[in-house]
This record gives C-alpha cells, structure tokens and sequence, in this order.
C-alpha cells in the first residue's frame, strides 16, 4: 500500500494509507502509528490513527517539517515486513434497537432526511436489500466491528464491521446533520458503526442505543475509573440485542456501579481472519461466551 | 478568594492555553482562542503565561470581587467599567473588594481575556483548567459560567506593576479584510485547479456559525471536485471522504459549499475533504473576526507559514521581555 503525505499547516503531518475502506488500510495505519509511538521521534505532540489515514502532530520548533516526513518515510520502509496481528480485547455491547429515544429524534428531523417516510432503521434495511428490520439488526448485529477511529468528540468510536466487502452494510449521511442526537444513539453513515458518547450534533442513521456509558468525565462509572473514555483502535466489538426491560435493567445497573461488559483478552491475525470470515469470527465470540 | 458572577455574557468560560494530548480520543486541546491576548494578560496581572483567565465572546459578563484583586483585560476592544466607570484595556488594573466588573458593547474583535493575578482556579481536568462544553470537562463543571457560580481564584505568583500596560505595538488584531494565511494540501487535489484558485481569490465572508469549534464561511464560488467514482467508504457526495482525522486550522467544505475552519474545540475527525491549513500563526486572529468580516484565504508555502510561527514567537517574546 503506498502511503500519501500532506502537511496540515506547521504542525500536522497528514498520511492516507488508502483512499477506500478496508481493513488492510486500517492495520497498515494502526501499525504505523505504533511504530511512530515506538521510535519517540522528538517533536511529535501525539499520534492519532485514523480509519484509513493517520495524523501526527508535532512542533516545528523543534523539528522541522521536513525533517518529520522522513522519519515517518523511514518508517514506512520499516513497515512493509510487519504481521496484521494484534493483542485486543473483545467486548459484548448490548444495543436496544428500535428504541422509543432514537425513534423520536429521528421522527422530530425527518425533514433532513432522504426518506421522510420511513425509519432510518426502515430505510437501511431497504437500501441494503435486506427484506425486514428484524433481518438487517441480525446482519448488524450478527458479526464482530472491530474499532478503526475515536474521536469526532470525546471517545467516539468508529466501527468497521468484520464481514467481506459484499456483505458491508453501507449508508448515506442525513442530507442535513441533525442538531440533536440521544447520548450512546448506536449511529450509522457510510460504511461505519459509531456510538455517540455524548448528547449533540449528528449525520449518521440511528438504529439504536446502548445502556452502557462510554465517556465519563467524572469518572463515576465502574469500568471507567482509570480512565474517562472507554475505547481504543483495534477494540472488537459484538453488539448484543436487547429488549426495554433488558435495558431498563442494565441502565440501573450502571446507576448502582454493578454493570460490568463483558470482555476478553484475544488476539487479531488479518491473515488468518481472510482465510475464514465467519469461522473466524464464531471463534471470537466463542472466547467472548467462554466456550 | 472568589469572583461572584452577576451576569454571564453570552458565553463565557474559563480558559488557559489548553490540554494536548488527548485529541486522539477526540478530545480536543481547547484553550483561549486568542492565545497571544491571554499570555499578555496573564504577564500583566504578575501570572505564569499558562494560568486560566475568562474568555468572553462579543459580550462581557458582569463580576463581583470578593476581595481586592488585580485584573487586566486584553483582546477585542471592549470598555471595561469598574463601578461603571471606564477604565484602559490591556493594562494592570486595581479592582477592590466589592467593586463590580463589566463591560460596555463590543467596538472591534470577538473575544475579551479577563486575567485575574492568582488565576481562576477551578480543578484542572486532564492537565488543563479549560472548558470543553461538549465533553462537560474543565472549567466550572464542564460549561460555561452561570450567575451565581463563584469562581476561585489562586494565589497571585508574584506582584503585578498597577497601570503598566501593553503597548499598542504588540497587539496583534485581524486586518481589514482579515487575511488567513494557508498551507495548500490534505485533500485540495479533489478540486479542480480553478476551483482551488476561486479559493484564494474569493472574498469570503465569517458565517454566523463561528464558535470555538469551527468557524464558517460564506461568499466565495461552490467548490468544483474532479470527478471520480468514491472509494468504498466515503459518502456519496464528491465532499466526502474515508472518515479521517482533522488538523487543528483545517478547512473542510462539507457540501462543496461553506468553508470551516476548525479551531481549539475542533472536532478531531470526520468524512470531509480539506483544502488545506491555516497556519499555526493566524489562529489567535481567527478568533478576533465577527461575523460578517470579510476573509481572505492567502495561498502560503511551508516557509512561510514557518517565518510567521518565528515572528508570532518574537512578539510574544518581547510581551514577555516587559515584564
């Protein structure tokens, strides 16, 4: 995969691994980006990995531009012999699909929307040839994403679902972003999952919600007292469906500090992950379910 | 000691010179927008050049002083009333307690810095007193301030010199039009080489969305894209690109019809294509335009934009040489 640099003014340096999706792009750019943590280039600010692409800031007061790009280059050439394997953990989310707060924000922009008619859950089904929402949620929730981007705000994930290209659920953006969007609304645009970690602005479709907080500034809930935001590139997700009592009852249990998700140290290997998607994929949750 | 808020402005929140290290998680490295106007007012209340001060958009608030205090208010032009009584912008000034800060009507610029010596001090969060709203971190409880929070303040690091002031000379203020210099690059090949000329030669003008997270822009020709079929991914719409990460200044058009440009608060990524960066050196001045001002986006090479950090360097260091 050849690299593309930019410059993002005097301080960043831009690298796209690839101008598509896919997770060959996405392990080339984790394993740059660690790469660049692990040579300590003095200068450099932080490392942010990106779905696709990659951004490094730095001060040019102490390295020059130019200077930045070739030890990036150099590491580049250093690259092309690394393993897609990675050390991860896999996490089970349990997502309230077609849920009464996503239905009323969605219902309240329709406006901004490319099918007033229907759902956004209605519309991604039909657009993705799935013949009822119960089968699209059982394709959306049926194979592992694995986390390729946080940000956007504070600790939002993006998410590439597992599955070979053809089977890759793809939608458009609301025509207009929405100014309104529940706090952890399971989101969907172009070929990403996303959970948002906090109430505000938003494009993607909304399918669902999750009880299970993934940003907290006050560092209240149980599984985020080391740490404000809950994911990390490479993170492997499996959404699990749940009903409104179900919810109900995993929202108290955040409330009382007794929810814990479920998660399992595994690794990743790309290679043998081609070899057999779904094979693959029924062994990883295999480890999450502890068969 | 504490600063009780009578009246909040329209939103102001406490700033300091940010919290880096984190945008990786999307949690951006905030700050005063107009760095160079709050260094100076912290050097003139006696504070390190990083303490937190309020920073205060197109309208001031109203402050009671609990105890007495010195005080210096720098950026936009703004009369700043002691008791109702005008007194000078961008000097050290004596307030006792009591006596009540608040502010006449904007003249020029967008953001006034109000430095308190001791500085306002809030807990910090992740290495920074700075409000970030949408995180609901920094600050005064993650938000912008109420009436009736009391702020505290520090205790001053060293004495401040009453009335000393900072030379005219040595506030740096957008021109008429304002020009933002700009480093070509990111994503600008998605557009046609006239459009990318329209660019630089348009008038653009700020859109009243401009607010620490990104201001817009409006009045220039729609962007022109070459014509591709998307990669896999991206968005139907030739605007949109594989989801990536957004450098601080960058300016995407989402649509191919409004430029932002994104700034301390900046959302750390999205699927728009950029054209490139305005340079680390015009960023104070971004957050001094009010909408409506006319823009300019000048086409400057890696030299350039490196010749201007060294000038903006040398400006704050003969701020600092003052003192």
């Amino acid at each position: 995969m050849k690299l593309r640099y930019s410059f993002g003014g005097d301080e960043h340096l831009f690298v796209e691994c690839s101008e598509e999706m896919s997770l060959e792009a996405f392990f080339h750019s984790l394993s740059m980006t660690n790469r660049v943590r692990d040579a300590k280039i003095r200068g450099v600010t932080e490392i942010c990995p990106a779905n696709a692409s990659f951004q490094i800031k730095f001060d040019p007061d102490i390295i020059h531009p130019d200077d930045m790009l070739k030890e990036v280059q150099a590491i580049e050439l250093a690259d092309q012999k690394s393993e897609p394997v990675i050390k991860t953990r896999i996490i089970e989310i349990p997502v309230y699909y077609n849920d009464p707060w996503t239905h009323e924000t969605l219902m309240r922009f329709r406006e901004r929307h490319q099918d007033p008619e229907s759902t956004d859950l209605e519309y991604a089904a039909r657009i993705n040839d799935y013949k009822s929402v119960a089968d699209f949620i059982d394709a959306h929730s049926g194979a592992p994403w694995i986390v390729t981007m946080v940000g956007f705000v504070s600790g939002l994930p993006f998410m590439y679902q597992m599955v070979e290209r053809q089977r890759q659920i793809e939608v458009p953006k609301y025509l207009r972003p929405r100014t309104d969007t529940p706090k952890l609304t399971v989101g969907y645009g172009g070929c990403f999952s996303c959970i948002y970690s906090v109430r505000g602005a938003g494009g993607y479709q909304m399918f669902g919600i999750t009880p299970m907080p993934i940003y907290d500034p006050t560092q209240t809930t149980s599984y985020l007292k080391d740490f404000m935001v809950f994911f990390k590139p490479g993170d492997i997700v499996k959404f699990k469906p749940i009903d409104r009592e179900t919810y109900d009852a995993e929202v108290k249990a955040v409330e009382n500090g007794t929810f814990a998700p479920p998660i399992r140290e595994v690794s990743f290997d790309l290679n043998e992950f081609n070899k057999d998607i779904d094979g693959y994929n029924a062994k990883l949750e295999g480890i999450l379910n502890d068969h | 000691m504490t600063i009780k808020v009578l009246h909040p402005g329209l939103a102001t929140t406490v700033q300091d010179l940010g919290r880096p290290g984190y945008y990786h998680l999307g949690i951006p490295e905030g700050g005063a927008m107009d760095r160079l106007a709050l260094i100076a007012g912290n050097h003139l209340v006696g504070n390190d050049e990083g303490a937190a001060g309020l920073e205060a958009v197109f309208m001031g608030p109203a402050l009671e002083f609990t105890e007495d205090a010195v005080i210096a208010v720098t950026g936009a032009e703004m009369p700043v009333l002691i008791d109702e009584e005008e007194v000078p912008g961008w000097t050290a000034l004596s307030i006792k307690a009591g006596q009540k800060l608040s502010f006449g009507f904007l003249k020029t610029g967008a953001r006034i810095y109000i430095a308190v010596a001791g500085g306002i001090d809030v807990p910090m969060a992740l290495g920074s007193r700075s409000t970030y709203p949408i995180g609901a971190l920094g600050g005064v409880e993650g938000r912008a301030i109420a009436v009736g929070d009391e702020l505290p303040v520090g205790t001053p690091a060293k004495k401040a010199e009453i009335g000393k002031e900072i030379p005219e000379a040595l506030r740096r203020k957008p021109g008429t039009p304002a020009e933002l210099r700009v480093l070509p690059g990111l994503y600008d090949h998605r557009m046609t080489d006239a459009s990318l000329e329209h660019f630089f030669s348009d008038e653009w003008k700020v859109a009243p969305e401009a607010d620490r997270m990104g201001y817009r822009f409006r009045g220039g020709h729609p962007i022109a894209f070459v014509e591709r079929e998307q990669p896999f991914g991206a968005g139907s719409d030739p605007s949109n690109i594989v989801d990536a990460c957004y450098p601080y200044g960058s300016v995407q058009v989402p649509g191919g019809s409004e430029p932002i440009v994104l700034h301390r608060d900046a959302v750390s990524g999205g699927g728009y294509f950029m054209v490139g960066t305005v340079i680390s050196a015009d960023m104070d001045l971004i957050g001094q335009l009010q909408p409506h001002t006319p823009t300019r986006f000048v086409k400057v090479d890696m030299e350039t934009a490196l010749a201007a950090r060294k000038d903006r360097a040398a400006l704050i260091g003969k701020i600092r040489a003052l003192f």
